[in-house]
């Protein structure tokens, strides 16, 4: 080898990867421009004079802040409801998503090592729950809002089954993923000693995987009040129906009011998220 | 647990033959030491006797019955009185000792019991008992990532005494530890074996302590193997031929 680099003059070796790479990101970069120009993608607009004249005559509505001790009350009633739909919404979407997770993912199969006997029977059930979970997870809360509130009238409980129905999908698929991305050889060095599946889970993978189980069901949670601003707009209780009233009569204080709660709430998360993280290490 | 490996054959996902053709039997009780240059195969035939692999040609019993074709219950119960030692033990760093202690009976508890173990330790004698006969009870509720290689082997072992199983895989034991610290070790899983008739499989990497501690010796070498032998008749010759690809010298722990 030495001769070779001697005899050609070279310093360094190839990288037997490189054409992919360099096609590869010529491809994305081919992709990407037509999308571009699809959406009509000019952000310099937004400086022009007359453009930036409209957007303060807008702002300007937002302030300042309605501060009546009379709609503050409401607001701090209307908040309280919109944490509890969020946090009733996510406690049943994770009653849900924790089994379908752990059925899911591959890393808690038995038939799988070897592969067993049953291997097949095993890939179809895990086949009809991915199914499950992709139904649950593929319409749109604000759908689920709409048909539920036909059924249970205005108020928070079409709020919270929104949210349960689809958060229980996305946070299944994203338990079972961060199952079987994890380092997967103590679950399965218990599995091929004979110890159970959620004894496996629970001995094995919770672990090294709690944190980031734990911080993407808080981060699913900041989701839901942001989710059930958009459900309120149906009717289905909290800050977003309050928010929605608000917008209809054109009151821009009130709004930006809503908005700084909003702000808020998702700051409590952020620092709800840090503490559980600490704790988990 | 007696078993008898038949014609097996093993090749990864990869294409890469592992083993060809093995064949040897072992009585129950019997302490048998697998020595061999690295990549030679020993580690995938502990993993075939463990049934964490599937043969791809050729048999395995274990006690008269083929693991792969009974039920699944039988297969967990079987796998339950199977005991692996990693080389490099699979323990989630953020465990404490005594929580990954007591993970060597999950296969023989019920579920509640697994559940409260690990919010309350139930048996904290039990893993104090196999922690002190490896000189490392003193770390019974330490986090396992503040132990050194050396001492997370041994409680990889002590999860493996806790679990008292009928046949003990043990897959270079000793490779992280001091010639007297291994001693002890591999002194540890022998009397394991003789007090409960258990059989004892360990792969070594160092001659020496192999030829010292176990009765028989097998060497496999590129997949096949090349002497099964009571250790009294393996000489210096065949050693030196099986570590041949190696350099001159054979490798010894001390």
């Amino acid at each position: 080898m030495a001769r070779y680099l001697a005899s050609s003059g070279r310093s360094q070796f190839s990288d037997p990867r490189a054409s992919f790479r360099l096609t590869l990101i010529i491809v994305s970069l081919l992709v990407l421009w037509p999308m571009l120009k699809l959406t009509q993608f000019e952000p310099w607009l937004l400086f022009n004079f007359e453009n930036l004249e409209v957007i303060g005559n807008f702002l300007i509505q937002f302030f300042p802040p309605n501060h009546d001790e009379g709609f503050l009350w409401i607001v701090a009633g209307a908040t309280i409801e919109t944490l509890a739909i969020a946090t009733a919404g996510v406690a049943l979407a994770i009653l849900i998503a924790v089994p379908l997770g752990l059925i899911i993912s591959h890393s808690l199969s038995i038939s799988r090592i070897g592969p067993g006997s049953d291997y097949l029977f095993s890939r179809l059930i895990r086949f009809s729950a991915r199914f499950l979970m992709l139904v649950l997870r593929g319409i749109p809360e604000i759908v689920w809002a709409l048909l539920l509130v036909r059924v249970f009238g205005l108020g928070p409980t079409a709020g919270v089954l929104a949210i349960a129905i689809t958060y229980s999908g996305m946070l299944s698929k994203v338990y079972s993923e961060i199952l079987e991305s994890g380092n997967t050889l103590p679950s399965r060095a218990l599995l091929v000693s004979g110890s159970g599946r959620i004894a496996a889970f629970l001995y094995g993978l919770l672990p090294s995987t709690a944190q980031e189980l734990a911080s993407y069901t808080i981060y699913r949670w900041e989701c839901a009040i942001r989710a059930s601003v958009v459900t309120g707009f149906v009717g289905a209780g909290g800050l977003g129906q309050l928010m929605d009233q608000s917008m209809k009569m054109l009151n821009g204080g009130e709004v930006s009011t809503i908005l700084m709660v909003f702000f808020l709430l998702v700051l409590l998360a952020d620092h709800l998220s840090l503490l559980i993280r600490k704790q988990l290490t | 647990m007696g078993f008898s490996v038949q014609n097996v054959s093993f090749k990864h996902a990869n294409g890469a033959n592992a083993l060809k053709s093995i064949s040897f039997e072992v009585k129950s009780g019997e302490c048998i030491a697998i020595i061999g240059a690295s990549g030679s195969g020993k580690t995938t035939l502990l993993n075939l006797l463990a049934t964490s692999l599937k043969p791809t040609t050729g048999l395995i019993e274990h006690d008269g019955f083929n693991p792969w074709l009974v039920s699944k219950k039988a297969l967990k119960k079987l796998r339950s009185i199977i005991g692996t030692v990693h080389q490099s033990p699979p323990i989630p760093s953020q465990q404490r000792v005594v929580t990954a202690i007591l993970a060597g009976r999950l296969g023989k508890w019920p579920l509640w019991k697994s559940v409260v173990s690990l919010i309350y330790p139930m048996d904290t004698l039990g893993p104090y008992t196999c922690l002190e006969r490896l000189q490392l009870a003193d770390r019974l509720f330490d986090r396992c990532d503040s132990l050194s290689g050396g001492q997370l082997q041994r409680v990889g072992v002590a999860r493996v005494l806790y679990q008292a199983p009928q046949l003990i895989l043990a897959d270079e034991p000793v490779s992280a530890m001091d010639p007297v610290l291994s001693d002890l070790v591999i002194r540890e899983l022998v009397d394991e074996s003789t007090s409960r008739n258990a059989t004892l499989i360990a792969s070594l990497h160092a001659v020496d302590i192999a030829l010292r501690w176990f009765p028989r010796i097998i060497g496999i070498k590129n997949g096949e193997i090349a002497f099964d032998l009571s250790a009294v008749h393996v000489t210096e010759n065949m050693l030196k031929e099986l570590y041949a690809s190696e350099t001159g010298s054979l490798p010894t722990q001390s």
